[in-house]
């Protein structure tokens, strides 16, 4: 844990300082007639960041905070393997939703986090798995006109549009 | 005399049968709108504003004053419920909402959410009913310098959300006013902050995206994690008796529900505030002004009551400047002015008197809302807490979908699920570490108002910071917010000098 307290801190100096640098794209100074350029906000918040990141670094150092006085392991096997799978889950599916669609995408998921991880029964996960897509459908894409990426099932969807819309 | 025969003609328009199924139908489309992740009010009156084109303008701005509140209440449940704020006002409500649900206490937290809506909806309807010219006079002294000592204020109120460590609550409040800042420009419209040149960054980052990804998949990965993956399954459940209960205990928590109600009727009379700085700072307040702010953010009820009054007085209250000036307090009100012009009313001081039926309708249907969205409210909860009482391994997955869906909706850009994705691991990672995250989120809601502020209050005094200090109510606030500021500080220093 103390460790990753310092990474953790040292990392966001680093994107502070990018975020400095790349805040300098715009003016940061004073524009006669225009006031504060556009890049100054940004630029001096990302500096205050820099500064917090090293008052982080500096009570790491005399163990002030709780992590930089704690032997624990920032993350054991057993938790670093519930992260990755809740996680490259998460990734997976925003990937294919890409490809094949939310509404593809929503009872895939389902079926694996229900029947993969929970062993629910086929009889409470099936049901969920196809109302759920058909609920979102129903609510965003015909109530509330909000159109949710379908990949390459577009085409699927224009009869559907057609008797409904 | 006068308010109240006005009043009482007002309520023979708003109780009219058709007005009447107006309001409970405004009522519970914006109770599901509200609590639904990434939808709020602003997306249920836009959606629904060409709706109201069949009816009358009485009859279509009761409906959707009655879909605002109903949101304003639905609001709290997904933040309650699924740890998700459904829309910016109801991100406070998390604070403490959620840890009341996590310790089977959803129900009480539901009721709190509800009665403290219908306490701050009615204190601010009666102040809208008696004060409504001077308090819009007020209001417009306003400017620019005062609306950033405001803000500063919020702020420093949110020194003490992080607990002792201070430069770890003041790196999430500067990370979180930075990624407002990611977008165009407000003042030259130049690209600013454009990561890896993505088009998906030129519209900004919605506050959505990282409350969700910090709230929902950032929680659930914490829950995943603390659970070790096992089955969880929460102790929710709900009794007539429990309810009376909830609403009996609610007498210990009538300061924060005032304190709530009067702040967010003022900061939503404040032309661009609205309900989301108001709900904010009401929660800020309670905590400082609580004499065990430690148990804030671990399930105090006051945490819950304090933003949910804030914010429905505050949505009464920005409705204010809209009817007499002209003037939308909130995104919401800012479509409901389009909807007036669109029906052929002009907003401003001769609303009042060219238009006293629609005017006097409107706060009759107020008062009417409030108290259906409340009986309505109360009468979900059973079927709220069946969410909460499923199991773990169902849940989870359905929270992740909502996210998904949620994350997306607003914007419509896949750009910005991927960013909630990230969001929600670095919140993970960062919360194992003891940042405070809630600080992020406040700060990403108020950061463009903060900059434009900052920015238009420089260039009144070109390039002085001494305009925040030269004008009375902005040298008034400011004091009180550098105190607040000071206060964390001096107390640890005072800690450590007894140690």
């Amino acid at each position: 844990m103390r460790r990753a307290e310092l990474v953790m801190a040292l990392f966001m100096a680093a994107f502070s300082l990018y975020i400095m640098w790349k805040s300098t794209e715009l003016p940061v100074g004073w524009i006669e007639g225009e006031g504060p350029g556009g890049g100054a906000f940004p630029f001096w918040l990302a500096a205050g960041m820099l500064v917090c990141c090293g008052w982080i670094v500096l009570r790491w150092a005399r163990r002030q905070s709780p992590p930089s006085r704690s032997d624990e392991p920032y993350m054991d096997k057993t938790a670093l393997r519930v992260f990755a799978v809740g996680a490259g889950s998460l990734l997976v599916m925003i990937g294919l939703m890409h490809i094949v669609g939310v509404y593809v995408v929503i009872p895939l998921y389902l079926i694996f986090y229900m029947r993969g991880i929970g062993h629910h029964a086929w009889s409470v996960t099936a049901p969920l798995a196809v109302a759920m897509p058909v609920a979102t459908f129903l609510f965003f894409e015909i109530a509330l006109k909000i159109t949710l990426p379908k990949g390459y099932t577009e085409p699927a969807f224009y009869p559907l549009y057609e008797l409904l819309l | 005399m006068e308010i109240l025969g006005l009043l009482l003609e007002g309520f023979a328009v708003a109780l009219q049968p058709i007005n009447l199924a107006l309001i409970v139908a405004g009522c519970i489309a914006g109770l599901f709108i509200g609590a639904m992740p990434g939808l709020g009010s602003v997306n249920g009156v836009a959606i629904l504003l060409p709706m109201t084109f069949l009816v009358p303008p009485t009859s279509a701005i009761i409906f959707l004053g009655s879909l605002y509140y109903g949101a304003m209440y639905g609001g709290a449940i997904s933040s309650i419920m699924l740890g998700i704020p459904g829309a910016s006002t109801a991100v406070a409500t998390t604070f403490d909402g959620r840890p009341m649900a996590l310790q089977g206490k959803a129900d009480r937290a539901l009721v709190a959410a509800a009665t403290a809506s219908f306490v701050g909806g009615t204190i601010s309807v009666v102040l809208f009913t008696l004060f409504a010219p001077p308090l819009a006079d007020f209001a417009l002294a306003f400017g620019p310098p005062e609306e950033f000592a405001l803000l500063l204020l919020a702020f420093a109120t949110f020194i003490g959300l992080g607990g002792d460590d201070i430069p770890k609550t003041l790196f999430s409040i500067f990370i979180g006013l930075m990624f407002s800042a990611v977008g165009l420009d407000i003042v030259s419209g130049d690209p600013r902050l454009i990561f890896l040149d993505l088009p998906g960054f030129y519209h900004g980052i919605n506050f959505l995206v990282l409350a969700i990804g910090i709230y929902g998949i950032g929680e659930i990965l914490w829950t995943v994690e603390t659970t070790r993956g096992e089955m969880v399954v929460s102790r929710a459940a709900v009794t007539i008796r429990g309810v009376v209960r909830a609403l009996t205990d609610l007498r210990h928590n009538i300061r924060s529900m005032l304190m709530g109600s009067f702040l967010g009727y003022f900061v939503g009379i404040l032309p661009a505030a609205g309900a989301t700085p108001g709900s904010l700072m009401a929660y800020g307040v309670a905590r400082t002004m609580s004499k065990h702010p430690e148990t804030y953010g671990k399930g105090n009820v006051d945490g819950v009551v304090a933003p949910e009054s804030a914010n429905n007085a505050a949505s009464t209250g920005s409705m204010l400047p809209m009817l007499t000036l002209g003037i939308p307090g909130s995104p919401t009100t800012a479509i409901l002015l389009g909807g007036m012009v669109i029906w052929g009313l002009e907003p401003g001081p001769m609303l009042f008197i060219e238009h006293k039926e629609f005017v006097w309708g409107l706060i009759a249907s107020l008062y009417a809302a409030n108290l259906f969205a409340l009986l309505i409210n109360i009468a979900f909860i059973p079927a709220f807490l069946m969410v909460l009482r499923m199991p773990f391994t169902i849940l989870a997955p359905v929270i992740f979908i909502l996210c998904v869906v949620g994350g997306y909706a607003p914007t419509q850009d896949m750009h910005d699920v991927w960013l909630m994705l990230i969001f929600g691991v670095m919140g993970y990672l960062m919360r194992k570490l003891d940042y405070p995250l809630a600080p992020a989120v406040l700060a990403i809601v108020l950061g463009p108002l903060a900059e434009a502020s900052v920015r238009q209050s420089l260039i009144m005094a070109h390039g002085s910071f001494g305009i925040f200090f030269d004008r009375p109510i902005s040298a008034i606030i400011m004091a009180i917010a550098i105190a607040l500021f000071a206060w964390p500080v001096l107390i640890a220093i005072r800690r450590r000098l007894r140690a």
